[in-house]
């Protein structure tokens, strides 16, 4: 019999770990990826993402831990035993085959009838907007055309789970939103778990549910797309997700759930005590950008007196570089359509920096 | 606008050197198909054009030697290729999807080396292992050693090929619940195919050119097309054996062209 635990995870992965020789690619992963949730692995190349994903496929071995699909452990699966299709990076597509072909395959191998195959794969590619395609070759179609064939031919077969290992890097930037939409779209209309590999931290806060924030083969935080962007846990969650401001300080008072915090040149600041980090040790704080306002005069006690050094214009924003005593730096996000209410203040000027009240982040390690 | 590029051709003489090198490449078998078309019985002189010596090849008196001996060599090499050609193909699959394993570059140096060695050397050596293990010379010990020299050769273009296909391709075939059988038949083997076909016709056209080995190995009284000509040859040269080594010459282009052309189809 199976080992079952009882719970809807779609994936359960216990204390996996994979080793090249000498080299630990993956350092005791432990996560659960809920059904029919869209699921997001992000980090920068290299840590790991690509190995999960495989593991989970059945392309890699698992060196130790466990790897639970509904239930029953399948690490020791092959691939073609484990209802678990994936997305390539480079599509993949069968070069001798129709686009049609492509996307019978998998239900040609799982023994269904060629006319109920047609039948599926014809249903499948209407809804990938295809079926007009169905007689073509993989080569006879653009790049964005290739990538919803390869979703077609995984989603045939009805998987329990689709692994996409960054399947939107090669397409360019318009496309790659659009496709961001339908994917996302697709998932919620196939009702089948997503499981969705990228290293643009922009891309997997617009799609996921849930995000596992990878770093030097282990999890560093796992959570949906707000609390990672706005409670980061760590100094690389903040420096990964989005822009911040980063900035060492030491803890200098506690008062109920709120810590008093001195950066080097002495200005403090009130947030949130997060735990590991008491009275007298030293931190990180992370500010977003826009998160802090500019104004004339002072209006709170906290608010930090500085000079605009730069605006940069960056489209929808306004970035200014503001320096403060001790040579620190922060920058500054004022949105331009705020215009009448947030002033943007010319280079040289004297302003007080209004940081929102929650979110500055304390920050452990 | 003058760029300094370099340019081959710039060199002094290299263009005489190019059209010397091609003709002594090529005017001999020139001189051969010309005269195949000669009106007289002359080897040397021209004496009118005439397709004579091809109606003789056909119908003459030698035409049931030289009709014989084809046969035999259009199965041999038929034989041979084909079994050369799948046991190429399956070298082929666990040379570059084997992944790394102990002496794979020694085997990738055995399957090679048979192109170096020089064909006496491996004529003798063939020779003297059919007589020691006491093996009967005739059809069969031509096939076998033909198989054996077409192997490299039909190895060549099919690793050649293979070593574009990248393992993602069976890798989703698996994840699309293919079983490694059939991963390989129905995605690599249709991918490879071109390097195979291209395989096969190298390896047939060894086959039906050898002389060497097959002269040595081939028992009495059987002859292979090469082998029946050299005999030819031996009596006096007429120019009926310029007719056969003009035909065997063409079809041998043909087959490398379309070797090649099938060889760079891309998919
Ligand atoms: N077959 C392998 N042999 C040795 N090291 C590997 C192998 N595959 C991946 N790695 C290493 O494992 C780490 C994680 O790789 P990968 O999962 O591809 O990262 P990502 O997809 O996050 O960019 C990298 O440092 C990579 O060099
Ligand atoms: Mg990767």
């Amino acid at each position: 019999m199976q080992v079952s635990d009882g719970t809807d995870h779609a994936i359960d992965v216990r204390k996996a770990v994979k080793r090249y020789g000498d080299f630990t690619a993956l350092k005791s992963i432990t996560l659960s990826i809920r059904d029919n949730e869209f699921f997001t692995l992000l980090g920068p190349s290299g840590c790991g993402k690509t190995t999960l994903l495989r593991m989970i496929a059945g392309f890699e071995d698992v060196t130790e831990g466990e790897i639970f699909l509904f239930g029953d452990e399948i690490e020791n699966l092959p691939p073609n035993k484990r209802p678990v299709n994936t997305v390539f990076q480079n599509y993949a597509l069968f070069p001798h085959m129709n686009v049609l072909e492509n996307v019978c395959f998998g239900l040609e191998m799982l023994g269904r009838g060629k006319a109920e195959a047609r039948r599926r794969a014809g249903e499948i590619l209407e809804m990938v907007q295809l079926s007009q395609f169905s007689e073509r070759k993989p080569s006879q179609l653009s790049g964005g055309q290739q990538q919803r064939v390869a979703l077609a031919r995984a989603l045939a077969p009805q998987p329990k789970v689709l692994l996409l290992d960054e399947p939107l890097s090669a397409l360019d930037l318009k496309l790659r939103k659009a496709m961001q939409l339908e994917l996302k779209h697709l998932q919620r209309e196939t009702g089948i778990t997503f499981i969705f590999v990228t290293h643009d931290q922009e891309e997997a806060l617009t799609m996921s549910d849930r995000i596992a924030v990878m770093s030097a083969g282990e999890v560093q935080q796992l959570g949906e797309a707000r609390d990672i962007y706005e409670r980061p846990e760590n100094r690389f969650v903040a420096d990964f997700i989005g822009e911040t401001n980063l900035i060492d300080v030491t803890v200098k008072a506690k008062d109920g759930s709120r810590v008093l915090c001195a950066f080097d040149n002495g200005l403090t600041l009130t947030c949130d005590a997060v735990p590991g980090i008491g009275v007298g040790q030293s931190g990180h704080m992370s500010i977003r950008p826009e998160r802090m306002k500019l104004h004339q005069e002072m209006i709170e006690a906290e608010n930090f007196r500085a000079r605009v050094i730069e605006n940069v214009y960056v489209g929808t924003d306004v970035q200014s570089i503001l320096g403060l005593d001790g040579g620190m730096r922060l920058t500054v996000r004022t949105q331009n359509s705020d215009r009448g209410k947030a002033r943007i203040f010319e280079p040289g000027s004297d302003v007080f920096v209004d940081v929102e009240f929650g979110s500055a982040r304390l920050l452990a390690h | 606008m003058s760029r300094a590029r370099f340019d081959v051709k710039s060199y002094p003489g290299f263009v005489q050197l190019t059209v010397l090198c091609l003709l002594i490449l090529y005017l001999p078998l020139m001189v051969v198909a010309v005269y195949s078309f000669n009106a007289s019985a002359s080897i040397v002189n021209w004496e009118g054009f005439s397709l004579r010596w091809y109606a003789d090849v056909f119908t003459g008196p030698e035409s049931a030697k030289f009709k014989l001996a084809a046969r035999n060599s259009f199965i041999i090499a038929i034989t041979a290729a084909t079994v050369a050609t799948a046991i190429a193909t399956l070298a082929a699959t666990a040379m570059i999807r084997g992944g790394r394993f102990r002496l794979r570059v020694l085997s990738l140096g055995l399957i090679s080396l048979p192109l170096m060695v020089p064909e006496i050397v491996t004529a003798v050596a063939t020779l003297i292992f059919f007589n020691t293990i006491g093996f009967e010379r005739g059809t069969l010990t031509i096939l076998l050693a033909h198989i054996a020299f077409c192997i490299p050769f039909a190895y060549l273009p099919i690793s050649a090929r293979m070593q574009g296909i990248e393992d993602t391709y069976e890798q989703a075939a698996l994840d699309l619940y293919a079983t490694k059988r059939q991963a390989f038949t129905r995605v690599l083997l249709p991918l490879m195919m071109p390097g195979i076909v291209s395989g096969y016709l190298l390896a047939f056209i060894i086959s039906l050119d050898d002389f060497i080995i097959t002269n040595f190995v081939k028992g009495a009284g059987v002859e292979t097309l090469p082998t029946a000509i050299f005999g030819a040859v031996k009596q006096g040269l007429k120019p009926n054996i310029m007719a056969i080594s003009t035909m065997l010459v063409g079809f041998s282009i043909i087959m490398v062209t379309v070797s090649y052309f099938v060889g760079k189809k891309d998919n």
